[in-house]
């Protein structure tokens, strides 16, 4: 299984915080928000001196490349923990 | 006669103020940043503890001082529950409805972005035989 995580943050920011976390997996860098707002995402004006930005969602898309687990959080505070994602997952094994 | 040192009320507005900033540190922990009971317990003890102040200080005000700067004390903490709750249970939740955002069956829409490396990165790169997670965050301000 592989993760991508994407933001409008740019590939120096990704960088950076890929370093200082340890991130061995792609932090992509969405600066525009166009495939923000091709999954409808975007969460207008909640970023920084309101910047649009991503609100916090996670998919699960199979090796055939559908979508077979979304997770579309209510609070920003509430995040997709790891088990969640891990049963989607074995789900389709 | 002197009157006696009303320590619930100091003790009680540093706990809720502890109340407050200790999210920082709860947020890290998905058990105390899902629901903020580490931070509400906070608030609980320093109410409590501000409202047996109070009572020294309005019951026996010959013994205990306390009457003005306890109900100051008291109020600035209960401003800070305020904008607490406000942020914690009010503006936390104002997330998009994202109605047209992927469903589960629906083919993922493709896409390709540069990594923290430069390399762009296309959808179809990141089908490994178990699938890919993909997880759009806020950023990192």
């Amino acid at each position: 299984m592989k993760i991508a995580a994407l933001s409008v943050d740019s590939e120096e920011i990704n960088r950076a915080h890929a370093r200082e976390m340890g991130f061995t997996f792609p932090l992509l860098s969405d600066t525009d928000a166009a495939v923000i707002r091709l999954y409808d995402v975007l969460h207008r004006g909640a970023g920084p001196k309101g910047t649009d930005i991503a609100r916090p969602a996670e998919f699960y898309v199979n090796r055939d490349g559908v979508v077979r687990w979304v997770n579309l959080t209510e609070n920003i505070a509430v995040r997709a923990r790891p088990e969640q994602a891990l049963a989607a997952i074995d789900a389709e094994k | 006669m002197k009157r006696k040192w009303n320590w619930p009320l100091w003790v009680g507005f540093v706990v809720a103020v502890g109340g407050l900033f200790s999210y920082e540190y709860f947020v890290r922990f998905p058990i105390t940043r899902d629901f903020p009971w580490a931070n509400l317990l906070l608030f609980g003890i320093g109410a409590a503890l501000l409202l047996i102040g109070l009572f020294r200080a309005f019951g026996r005000p010959q013994v205990y001082r306390g009457k003005v700067f306890g109900a100051i004390l008291a109020a600035i903490a209960f401003f800070l529950f305020g904008f607490f709750s406000y942020e914690i249970f009010y503006v936390l939740r104002q997330v998009p409805r994202s109605a047209q955002a992927p469903e589960v069956g629906e083919r993922a829409r493709n896409f390709s972005l540069p990594d923290q490396n430069g390399t762009q990165i296309a959808l179809g790169d990141l089908l490994s035989p178990n699938g890919v997670v993909l997880i759009f965050y806020r950023g990192h301000w």
